[in-house]
């Protein structure tokens, strides 16, 4: 099987505005910035960015294009602002969601995994501990007042859980370090994070790789996201990048 | 309200690594917690980083950076003989699932009951948003959750307090908690002052401590 596409802009076909696209990455590490910057090409808008711990604080220039572009409707994240915030004050993305101009709705980090974990394997909600006495068991936590939806929780052998939906993404970009026409994925190091989930979670899985090589290249016990998840892939040579987010 | 010269932070580390057991799974917050990792050497403690590592190894520099391994501060780091690398639902796992021995938190807030707030900062200007990250799961998961944190803020303000103001991380879950004045164990009956800084007497701490402190029996100066 042949999933290889030749440019990035081909690779994002099909991409309708207002899709939700899952971005993996855990601030600087395995994000897919050369998918992001096809986004920006492609004009595509009313984007829900589906994030899991600040991948666009790691991919700040992409960020501020597709806010300017106006191209974001709402992104949901862990820890979606700068940590300084006198840097978050002259932030486009925060401004926006101060004004309410983007919605930004917030969850646990680890509910988000699961939430997509729970996506890619059929699962519809789950109940969790994570969240129980904050705001988090109350309503969900966005900048827009209307949507703050009032949570379920229940208790379970004397104990207080939140119910949380699994999350499906429409769309997901995916980093990897070394890829094969089959769709075979390996990732390296940290960058691995979300990557694996998000591939699984989402209907269709886009994948950039910092090496394509052929099928049986990659030694079988050491594939981490299996083909069967992945339906496109192109190759994008590592950028080089800043590892800060402050 | 007095304020007494205390323990930098460095110092506040270095005592509450005193609290964690060789052998320990351990994961530290950003600011002060992050610091232990400094006074562990040699010490069998094996911090895991929730972006997908145990055994993290210390802060890299020069040709040891390696854009594809950071901490979950997206600092460059190396890894140790015996580092293992996950994804993010197995590192969550590892969280929720009360495989931590150990946690360590910086906190703006803390009361006797063991609540603390740490994820928002009201005064940035946000109604209800801000940056969660991973705390909250840590914080459901910890067999031990300590605090570590300046005794007051930089303008004067309780941090320990009878009711928490700004939003809540976590309800009954701390354990003990460090910091430049004390160290201080949340009882049933409440905050029990174990260790103070040399010089300070009890009614030193206290007037800078919102809830009624409970004074150890052993009551001894804080061991460095």
């Amino acid at each position: 099987m042949n999933k290889k596409y030749s440019n990035v802009v081909d690779v994002l076909t099909e991409i309708e505005d207002g899709a939700v696209i899952a971005v993996p990455g855990f601030f600087a590490a395995g994000v897919p910035r050369s998918l992001l910057r096809g986004l920006i090409k492609s004009g595509i808008k009313d984007i829900v960015l589906a994030c899991g711990c600040g991948p666009m604080l790691g991919a700040s220039d992409e960020m501020v294009e597709l806010v300017e572009n106006k191209q974001i409707k709402k992104v949901i994240d862990s820890y979606g602002l700068y940590r300084s915030a006198t840097k978050g004050s002259s932030d486009p993305f925060e401004q926006a969601v101060k004004e309410g101009e983007i919605e930004y709705e917030v969850y646990p980090m680890g509910t988000l995994a699961e939430k997509y974990r729970a996506a890619g394997s059929g699962i519809p909600a789950f109940y969790t501990p994570t969240g129980v006495g904050s705001v988090f068991e109350e309503t969900v936590v966005t900048n827009i007042p209307k949507n703050r939806v009032k949570k379920e929780t229940k208790e379970i052998n004397g104990e207080k859980f939140i119910l949380e939906y699994a999350l499906k993404p429409d769309v997901a970009f995916i980093h990897a370090f070394e890829g094969d026409r089959d769709g075979n994925l390996r990732y390296r190091k940290t960058s691995k994070n979300f990557n694996p989930v998000m591939a699984a979670a989402a209907t269709l899985t886009i994948a950039e790789v910092e090496h394509l090589v052929e099928p049986g290249d990659i030694k079988p016990d050491i594939i981490d996201t299996p083909g069967i998840y992945v339906q496109r892939l192109i190759e994008a040579p590592k950028d080089e990048y800043a590892l800060t987010i402050d | 309200m007095k304020k007494y010269e205390g323990l930098p932070r460095e110092m506040i580390a270095l005592r509450a690594s005193h609290e964690i057991n060789d052998g320990d799974y351990v994961n530290l917050g950003i600011g002060i917690p992050t610091l232990i990792s400094n006074w562990i050497d040699g010490r069998e403690i094996i911090l895991q980083s929730e972006i997908g590592m145990t055994k993290t190894g210390p802060l890299a520099f020069g040709e040891d950076v390696d854009p594809d391994l950071i901490n979950a501060s997206c600092q460059p780091v190396v890894e140790l003989p015996g580092t293992a690398y996950f994804d993010i639902f197995e590192s969550f796992n590892m969280i929720r699932g009360g495989y931590m021995d150990v946690v360590a938190m910086g906190a703006l807030q803390v009361n006797a009951r063991g609540d603390y707030a740490g994820w928002s900062n009201p005064s940035r200007g946000h109604d209800l948003v801000g940056n969660v990250g991973g705390s909250m799961d840590l914080c459901a998961g910890a067999n031990k959750l300590i605090i570590c944190m300046k005794h007051i803020t930089q303008t004067g303000d309780l941090k320990l307090v009878e009711q928490l103001t700004y939003p809540a991380t976590t309800k009954g879950k701390v354990n003990m908690i460090f910091t430049d004045l004390a160290v201080m164990e949340i009882t049933s009956e409440g905050l029990l002052l174990l260790e103070m800084l040399p010089g300070l007497t009890p009614e030193d701490i206290q007037s800078v401590t919102g809830p009624k402190l409970i004074i150890s029996p052993d009551l001894k100066e804080i061991e460095l």
